[in-house]
């Protein structure tokens, strides 16, 4: 289908696309485009305006930043998913959205996609909000009452809904950087290469000895946001992965793709392929 | 806040002026403004791979942008990577072993699977198949336009057919 009838502007500055959300409450911001393109395309949503982002300039830098322990890698909302699909800084810093990438969509999309879209649209079956949670990262955004950084934890609400005020643009991404402690892990199953999963997992950990500590497991396409599965974590941290699949407390509703019990089944198989990356890589 | 939207930009290799409705997405200004019929409508949204098409040197979805967001930009359709003979090599190719029935798919698997060969490495059929999982095909069952693409990558590098 055609969408519905809209206004354009291209917008010079963040202030200036702040100061149009608040003068047209029903205006949605175009980055990529690639999920807002197509729901407008199918009358899923039919705002009156729309307000593109991509000529801002200074927001689509991927960079290592100072800061707690190895820093940060710092990703601004616009870098598109082909920028990170070919940093080094990511593919060091960053390896568990280096792994993801590739199955984010599809090499066209990737080419328009930005991180920053995929993170403020918030699809619960996608991949990058699960990193984002599984890293415990954190997402600047800009409004009409200035800056504030929100954590991962604190960020996905619900269904589609974010921290995000109706005011407030995402600007940047940050995720702890890398260091030889860092352990990630990343699987999911999808009927076709770069299609939404069916159920996705992201997880983190850090080497403790011989074990894990600080594991985060983050699943994606198993509720109305990405999940943690902190009993698990728990469970694998004592090295316990049997342990783990029987503490998975996830209760994931029937959709297009499998029954909730199909896709709980999955989520333990995921967990024993995560669990044993997590556990085998070596610096 | 104004509905259409003046935009010029180069649309294979020749500078267009036009004003369009702000809606009109990139794949049916070429379409329908430009009369260039190649680019296919499918799906419009993003999952058929159809009006696959070159944006400032990438592939793009014509269906997820907007006309609109081309000011300035340099686009090539398949008629436009067809007639500079980029892609003859292909075209016999995909002619040669049956790549096509109905040929919908084809002017998107083209462009998808040029951008995969521009990379410059021979591509495994794995690979091949990895990159152009964004273009359906409801005909071939994808086989011989493995084999096409693949027969392409390695004759471009100079192994014999």
């Amino acid at each position: 289908m055609k969408p519905a009838p809209f206004a354009y502007r291209k917008v010079r500055s963040l202030d200036e696309a702040v100061a149009l959300l608040g003068e047209t409450p029903d205006a949605r911001l175009l980055a990529g485009g690639q999920s807002l393109m197509a729901t407008l395309n199918m009358r899923l949503s039919a705002p009156s305006l729309l307000i593109d982002i991509n000529g801002l300039s200074g927001l689509d830098g991927i960079a290592h930043k100072n800061g707690q322990g190895s820093g940060f890698v710092e990703i601004g909302a616009l870098a598109r998913h082909v920028q990170a699909e070919r940093s080094a800084t990511i593919a060091k810093l960053a390896p568990l959205i280096a792994r993801a990438m590739p199955l984010v969509g599809h090499p066209a999309i990737r080419n328009r996609g930005t991180l920053g879209g995929s993170i403020a649209f918030a699809d619960p079956a996608a991949e990058l909000p699960a990193c984002l949670l599984a890293l415990d990262g954190e997402v600047d955004a800009q409004g009409p009452k200035g800056k504030r950084t929100i954590k991962a934890g604190d960020y996905f609400k619900g269904l589609y809904e974010t921290a995000l005020g109706p005011q407030e643009i995402l600007t940047a991404i940050r995720l702890p950087a890398a260091d030889s402690n860092t352990r990630i892990g990343f699987a999911e199953l999808a009927r076709r290469h770069g299609d939404y999963a069916i159920v996705g997992l992201a997880a983190s950990a850090r080497a403790d000895g011989k074990g894990l500590k600080d594991v985060r497991l983050a699943y994606f396409g198993v509720g109305n946001t990405p999940l943690r599965a902190e009993k698990s974590e728990a469970a694998l941290a004592h090295g316990d992965v049997d342990g783990a699949v029987a503490a998975l407390d996830l209760d994931p509703h029937d959709d297009i793709q499998a029954t909730g019990a199909v896709k709980k089944h999955l989520a333990g198989v995921l967990l024993r392929r995560v669990a044993a990356q997590l556990m085998e890589q070596r610096p | 806040m104004s509905m259409d939207i003046d935009i010029a930009l180069t649309v294979n290799g020749e500078r267009i002026a036009e004003r369009v409705e702000a809606r009109k997405s990139l794949v049916d200004f070429v379409r329908d403004d430009l009369g260039l019929t190649g680019s296919h409508v499918g799906c419009e949204h993003g999952v058929c791979g159809a009006c696959t098409m070159r944006v400032d040197g990438v592939i793009v979805r014509g269906c997820l942008m907007l006309a609109a967001q081309c000011d300035g930009a340099v686009v090539e359709t398949i008629e436009g990577l067809s007639d500079s003979g980029e892609l003859a090599d292909l075209q016999a190719a995909f002619e040669q072993r049956n790549a096509l029935q109905c040929g919908f798919c084809t002017p998107g698997m083209l462009t998808a699977a040029q951008d995969l060969l521009n990379r410059g490495s021979v591509p495994s059929r794995d690979e091949i198949r990895e990159h152009i999982s964004g273009n359906f095909c409801r005909c071939t069952g994808y086989h011989a336009i493995v084999d096409a693409v693949e027969s392409v990558a390695k004759a471009r590098h100079g192994a014999k057919p």
